[in-house]
């Protein structure tokens, strides 16, 4: 080696871990020039955001989501990074670190992290193929293969790890059952309660819940096919994820003779016994205690980067941390000490038709624990009270209700609007809870640096870079900051004046967090006003419509007047009808009753459309339930020609009657639209289908046109006859009826998922590309019929005829007048 | 006492529970409908039913904030002051509206004269 190369003191770090990084981040910070670096890590990646390895699983997250640092930070910075190689021996004496493929550095200073090891319970039958433990990309990587063969999968393990493993296993189409050793669920976060609710919660999702079940032994060859329970229960299995905990990977350390109880034991400035050697993260016994989360970590990488470049004498003290479970639409959140006992009392709410439990625990007038389910915004705030452990106060009786509630009632100004909470937040309130951030210095940091993007503020404070729950915090500083001089990040325009996030954005959001409701939206990703707008609520009421079918309760007052009304409005305020003719046919029985609707309700205009159907226009508000009623008798139903829906089926008459027809067009047209009616979209959506190809039906200006050839049919997509005329793009072609309805559905649910609200099919291809498409609908068979398959779910809650619903309450309502107590009240809907 | 004052000039239509949270009700007056809006903080206010754009429909608007969209062009109107929002220029007629008890109470009298 030559030593005369560096004058600058050698620093190696042995993994490449988060608290590994995070602490050759925070050295950086300090003094850039101070040491040379070098970092092993045994993973063959760039440096991950582990926290997030449950997202990835979930398919919610991508692997270039996740990474922290990319090979070109490492460059950038002049660390050497040997990617893939494991360290195998220290010689303290001669101060050099070896890896196992044999290479070799000096260190002035070496620090470890080495994280920890997912515990294996000391069963027969652990190293069975189809047994994996949840600890990193390959973890990852193993479970979605096993999840691609589909099966059962057993998750021994009910805490937070195993938990979010069972749900991302699930959602990647595994039957999954949770096996946990206590009662409780997460019991060292939650309390019975909230654990029962829980496994209520996960059961609803199709996940198993058994807990008091105490594994034997896993059962198999050469691969795992069951599990036997102590009870001697065997439950038949394809996949076996142990997540029952971790432990200090202290191995490396123990070997080269440091001072190790369950890890390494480092003192209050991180150092270990060596004095030159530092340890940092998982890996480490600090006072008898070791740490899983990702706050205290954090805070030991800031002290071990003081004391490694005597930047300042700083100590180590743990603070209470809070938990969360990354599961999507499970919105739980504990800290502190929640089970109480002797000298402590409890405050409790339940709410359980909205699924919400509360419990605060005191002791001396102070918050020391904290458990909420079902609806966990407040658990920064509660956090923030536990940390300051000062006496309630006032706040003793409202605290429960959560920081609105309380703090309204304290008279500080109009917290219901988020951007005031925001901006009436003390400097030193805490924003970003993994990482230790306050609002005093992502704001200091937006002034002194300049910063204008989200981004950037992570990058100098570290806010919202770890879980990402804080990002509508931040990005409201920086709006309070730099007011209308913010934009939102990835150059995606905001949805409207409201808030600063993108359609994009927010549909994510909507999915990640699990949000169910236009108020939850708002108040999770910091709307700037109390409810929206007319251009936000439309656009929120779909996304959320389409995120959670049958579950979602659509808000009326969200759509626009059409779609509330049942009917298209018109310049003069009256409105026109058009009922449903499948495929374009009619016949005389409906043709009479639709003249003798004209007749009865003096229906000044009828006029046939463009897409094969029959008008009524000058429909009054009034008129429009007795209309509905008198068309519902004669089985005519609302064709949606009003909505951002599914509107006609054009067709031709096919090869039943043209000389031409080479497919029988009208009843394909007639079966696309008994599966797609009723659908809600981003916008309008026409389908049309020709029997040959002259094409009268004029499928090629469509947004799903259906053309037939000898052979079979011709898909063609994103067509639009507007403004700008836009033929189609062809996506394949396909032999059997069946296909073609697969194919339609799956596109139509991609639209959905994809398209930002008021985005035509034409303008969203033309956005995303007609080979995404392709690469979506054609070349992936399992993900089109996936995508069939959520098309056919959310049509089974989208497929009620509006007019028979609304007629039959007008009926009602008729009946029994008494209910109807102010004639002057006419409804507007 | 008040409540005789009232009767000479208030109108009751019904209860501030009858029109939906965010939305909007119609009082069909011999001069024409009143539009009855309630806000998502239960405020409620009266309007002529009528966009000073091109006289659409404002009760059939979404309901945000203190404001309702016209349905036809999106105008948006301020409920308090029945003032367009800017760019837009125009106004809708005010009617007084005072709740007693939960029930909604309207002076028509203006509408009367006028």
């Amino acid at each position: 080696m030559n030593m005369q190369a560096y004058e600058r003191k050698r620093l190696v770090v042995v993994g490449n871990g988060m608290a590994g990084m995070r602490t050759v981040e925070e050295v950086l910070a300090r003094a850039p020039d101070r040491f040379r670096i070098t970092v092993f890590g045994a993973e063959p990646h760039p440096n991950y955001d582990r926290i997030m390895l449950s997202p990835l699983l979930a398919g919610e997250k991508r692997f270039e989501d996740i990474v922290i640092n990319r090979l070109d930070w490492y460059e950038a910075n002049g660390i050497e990074l040997v990617a893939g190689e494991r360290v195998v021996h220290v010689d303290r004496e001669a101060r050099l670190v070896a890896g196992e493929h044999g290479t070799v550095r000096p260190y002035d200073v070496l620090l470890l992290a080495t994280g920890s090891d997912p515990f294996v319970i000391p069963v027969p039958g652990t190293d069975l193929a189809g047994v994996v433990t949840f600890r990193d990309v390959a973890d990852v990587e193993t479970m979605l293969e096993a999840a691609h063969r589909g099966g059962r999968a057993i998750v021994i393990g009910g805490g937070l790890l195993g938990l979010e493993a069972a749900n991302g296993l699930a959602r990647n189409g595994m039957e999954v059952t949770v096996v946990h050793l206590v009662p409780t669920l997460m019991e060292r976060q939650l309390d019975p309660t909230a654990g029962a609710m829980l496994a209520a919660d996960l059961e609803r999702r199709g996940i198993h819940v058994l807990t008091a079940a105490d594994t034997e032994a896993l059962l198999g060859e050469d691969r795992v096919r069951a599990v036997r329970l102590k009870d001697g229960r065997e439950l038949p299995a394809d996949l076996v994820v142990m997540a029952v905990g971790i432990r200090p990977n202290a191995a490396l350390a123990r070997s080269i003779g440091l001072e190790c109880r369950r890890g390494v034991v480092v003192d209050d400035g991180m150092r270990t016994s060596d004095p030159r050697i530092f340890a940092v993260g998982e890996c480490v016994e600090h006072r008898g205690v070791t740490y899983g989360l990702v706050a205290p970590i954090w805070d030991m990488t800031k002290v071990c980067a003081d004391r490694l470049t005597g930047a300042a004498e700083s100590v180590f003290a743990a603070a209470v941390s809070g938990t969360r479970l990354k599961v999507t639409g499970i919105d739980m959140y504990s800290a502190g000490d929640f089970v109480g006992g002797a000298g402590s009392e409890e405050v409790v709410f339940r709410d359980p038709a909205r699924g919400v439990y509360k419990r605060l625990v005191l002791r001396e007038e102070r918050l020391v624990g904290v458990v909420l389910y079902g609806d966990a915004r407040d658990g920064g705030w509660y956090l923030d009270l536990l940390r300051r452990g000062e006496p309630l106060g006032e706040l003793r009786d409202l605290a429960i209700f959560g920081e609105a509630v309380a703090t309204a009632a304290q008279g500080s100004g109009a917290p219901a609007d988020p951007a005031a909470a925001l901006a009436a937040l003390p400097a030193e309130a805490e924003i970003c809870g993994c990482n230790g951030v306050c609002k005093g210095k992502v704001l200091n940091a937006i002034e002194a640096q300049g910063l204008k993007t989200l981004d950037a503020v992570r990058a100098h404070t570290k806010a919202s870079a770890s879980c990402g729950s804080c990002t509508p915090k931040v990005e409201g500083l920086l709006k309070l900051a730099l007011g209308t001089g913010y934009t939102a990040p990835e150059g995606e325009k905001p949805m409207c004046r409201c808030t600063g996030l993108g359609h994009d954005r927010v549909r994510r959001e909507i999915v990640e967090r699990g949000l169910k409701s236009i108020p939850a939206v708002m108040a999770e990703l910091g709307w700037t006003t109390p409810d929206g707008c007319h251009i936000c609520r439309p656009a929120l009421n779909f996304y959320l419509l389409c995120a959670w079918p049958g579950e979602y309760r659509d808000d009326a007052q969200s759509r626009f007047v059409n779609e509330r009304m049942h009917a298209n409005i018109q310049k003069d305020g009256t409105y026109s009808v058009v009922p449903r003719m499948w495929g374009g046919l009619t016949n005389a029985h409906e043709l009479r009753a639709i003249a003798d609707v004209v007749e009865k309700h003096r229906i000044p205009t009828v006029k046939v459309t463009g897409g094969q159907r029959i008008d009524l226009l000058g429909v009054r508000r009034e008129q429009l339930p007795e209309v509905w009623r008198d068309l519902n008798a004669a089985g005519l139903v609302s064709g949606h020609a009003y909505g951002k829906a599914l509107r006609t089926v054009k067709t031709c008459v096919g090869s039943e009657w043209c000389r031409f027809g080479t497919q029988d067009s009208t009843a394909m047209g007639i079966a696309l639209e008994r599966m797609a009616w009723g659908s809600w979209h981003p916008h309008k959506v026409k389908l049309a289908v020709s029997g040959c190809p002259r094409n009268c039906a004029e499928a090629t200006i469509k947004d799903f046109g259906v053309v037939a050839v000898e052979s079979g049919w011709e898909l063609h997509v994103a067509g639009n006859g507007g403004i700008k005329v836009r033929v189609t793009d062809l996506l394949c072609k396909v032999a059997t009826k069946e296909e073609v309805l697969e194919h339609c559905g799956a596109f139509l649910q991609l639209y959905r998922e994809e398209a930002r609200y008021l985005e035509r099919t034409a303008h969203w291809v033309e956005r995303v590309g007609i080979d995404h498409v392709r690469r979506r609908i054609v070349a992936d068979e399992a993900g089109r019929k996936a995508l069939h398959e959520r098309f056919l779910h959310a049509q089974r809650f989208a497929q009620t005829d509006p007019w028979a619903e609304r007629a039959s309450a007008v009926t009602r309502r008729a009946e029994t007048p008494a209910a109807e107590p102010f004639r002057t009240l006419v409804p507007a809907e | 006492m008040t409540t005789e004052t009232l009767t000479n000039y208030w109108v009751a239509v019904g209860q501030v529970e009858d029109i939906p949270r965010q939305g909007a009700r119609v009082v069909a007056t011999p001069m024409g409908d009143v539009a009855l809006f309630r806000t998502l903080r239960d405020e409620v206010f009266a309007l002529d039913d009528r966009c000073p754009h091109k006289g659409g429909p404002l009760s059939a608007g979404i309901v945000h904030g203190r404001s309702v969209t016209c349905p036809l062009h999106n105008w948006v109107i301020d409920l308090a002051s029945g003032e367009a929002l800017a760019p837009d220029r125009g106004c809708v007629r005010r009617i007084p509206v005072r709740i007693e008890h939960g029930g909604v109470l309207l002076d028509l009298s203006g509408r009367r004269r006028s």
